[in-house]
């Protein structure tokens, strides 16, 4: 109890350093201002939100392979709270938008995409209620989840494939992209901060699926007396 | 061998039953048919708006359609209680993937050559002149859509709810096809048609990812 609690606060500290950071630390931006802070949480949210991805695909093909309850545990876990990252991605990017572009939402192929990937894993766990049978649900939901994560590259390649009005990848962009040295400090230990956050709530959520899958069976055991 | 064999004796199952009934054939064709005429409500259908919105209908009605004609790929073999049987009849359970999508695609592209005429009529798009390009773009399409909607068609088949729960699977992850089919097509109904590669290609890459994909984890979809 008191470790988790533990962990709590070191996260909740450090998701707190980054905002502070972002907001105090980080020089300002030279043609937008104070509005280009909410980047630091925008896209290391999107970040997060992928790994918690990455995460759940890895989950999956552990099931699939080795059929073992803790995996689709693993799997719902990563792939609910990944949702919740790209949720906060997708409600952060049209606060920027407005003021930035002069618009909530432009249907360009990055928006689209990521919001299609938002759908593609309501889907999943949408899949997930409607299937009795745990074992059947685990398999059939891990295999859709595999089909899912195969969408991600084609995110990532759409903002290079098709013309789009979101700026070009400003880390890892290749020539003429990057960030100015202290933002590029801010905004990796922002990342740092959501993937602990990340990973805490996973862990939580996980702590939460296997006390739903006990109480399961131990109902089931105790309709069969 | 063994494969292509099993295959093709499946493939030759699937096309004599449908063409027994043509239910699917023929529900579809009237499917989209109500949608195309549906659509010219919604915009005015002079020659320029409609080079400018007929691809994207187009694309729009098939993808509707096939995620209606896509439903009963597992559904009849479940109802019918033939899906062990089949199983038992193959070494490989991809056989049965294969035999079924390449049965889908057939079936996607005839209905859709057979609109095509109608289509470019009612919308004023001339297609003879592309006519091979728009062959090769319906093919590419229609065998994407088949692979990741035959695959999703055996899991939706277990599932509650299953006849609303394919389209809320299967059109997400067709999205890609959509939008890369429509690019190629409006840019083949353009006054100076040209081929658009990057789409063709894409469209080739999807297929051959979501095929490599089913390939890898086709049996376990199929498991008791």
């Amino acid at each position: 109890m008191w470790k988790r609690a533990m962990t709590g606060a070191i996260v909740l500290f450090l998701v707190g350093a980054a905002a502070y950071a972002s907001f105090f630390i980080a020089p300002e931006e030279k043609t937008m201002h104070v509005l280009q802070r909410i980047f630091y949480f925008h896209a290391a949210a999107a970040w997060a939100g992928m790994t918690a991805f990455s995460v759940c695909f890895v989950a999956n093909l552990l099931y699939v392979w080795r059929r073992s309850e803790k995996w689709d545990s693993l799997g719902v876990s990563s792939a609910e709270v990944g949702l919740a990252f790209i949720t906060v991605v997708l409600i952060t990017g049209p606060i920027w938008a407005k003021p930035a572009w002069g618009i909530y939402w432009t249907w360009d192929a990055r928006l689209t995409s990521t919001f299609v990937l938002w759908l593609l894993y309501i889907s999943y766990l949408l899949l997930r209620t409607l299937i009795e049978e745990p074992d059947r649900r685990a398999l059939l939901s891990a295999l859709f989840g595999i089909f899912s994560f195969i969408d991600v590259p084609i995110v990532f390649g759409a903002i290079r494939w098709w013309r789009t009005q979101h700026p070009a990848p400003v880390i890892m962009g290749g020539p003429g992209s990057g960030l100015e040295p202290t933002m590029r400090k801010v905004f990796f230990f922002s990342v740092l901060a959501l993937h602990a956050l990340m990973v805490f709530l996973i862990a939580e959520r996980y702590r939460l699926e296997k006390l739903r899958t006990d109480v399961e069976v131990l109902r089931r055991e105790a309709e069969a007396i | 061998m063994s494969l292509l064999s099993n295959t093709g004796a499946l493939l030759g199952k699937e096309l004599r039953t449908e063409f027994r009934s043509r239910e699917l054939l023929t529900t579809t064709i009237v499917f989209i048919l109500i949608v195309i005429v549906l659509f010219s409500f919604t915009f005015d259908p002079t020659s320029d708006e409609s080079r400018r919105f007929a691809p994207g209908l187009l694309w729009l009605a098939f993808l509707f359609a096939s995620s209606l004609m896509l439903q009963p790929c597992f559904l009849r073999e479940q109802h019918n209680d033939t899906l062990s049987a089949l199983r038992l009849s193959v070494s490989d359970p991809f056989a049965i993937f294969l035999a079924k999508l390449a049965a889908n695609t057939l079936f996607l592209l005839l209905t859709e050559l057979l609109l095509l005429p109608l289509f470019a009529v009612m919308y004023n798009v001339p297609v003879v002149p592309v006519l091979h390009w728009l062959v090769l773009v319906f093919f590419l399409a229609s065998f994407g859509i088949s692979i990741a909607g035959t695959s999703l068609s055996a899991i939706s088949a277990q599932a509650r709810m299953r006849e609303l729960l394919l389209p809320l699977l299967m059109l997400p992850l067709l999205t890609p096809i959509l939008v890369a089919s429509t690019e190629v097509t409006k840019s083949l109904f353009d006054r100076a048609p040209f081929v658009q590669w990057k789409g063709i290609g894409f469209l080739a890459v999807f297929d051959v990812v979501f095929l490599t994909a089913l390939w890898l984890f086709g049996e376990y979809l199929l498991e008791e």
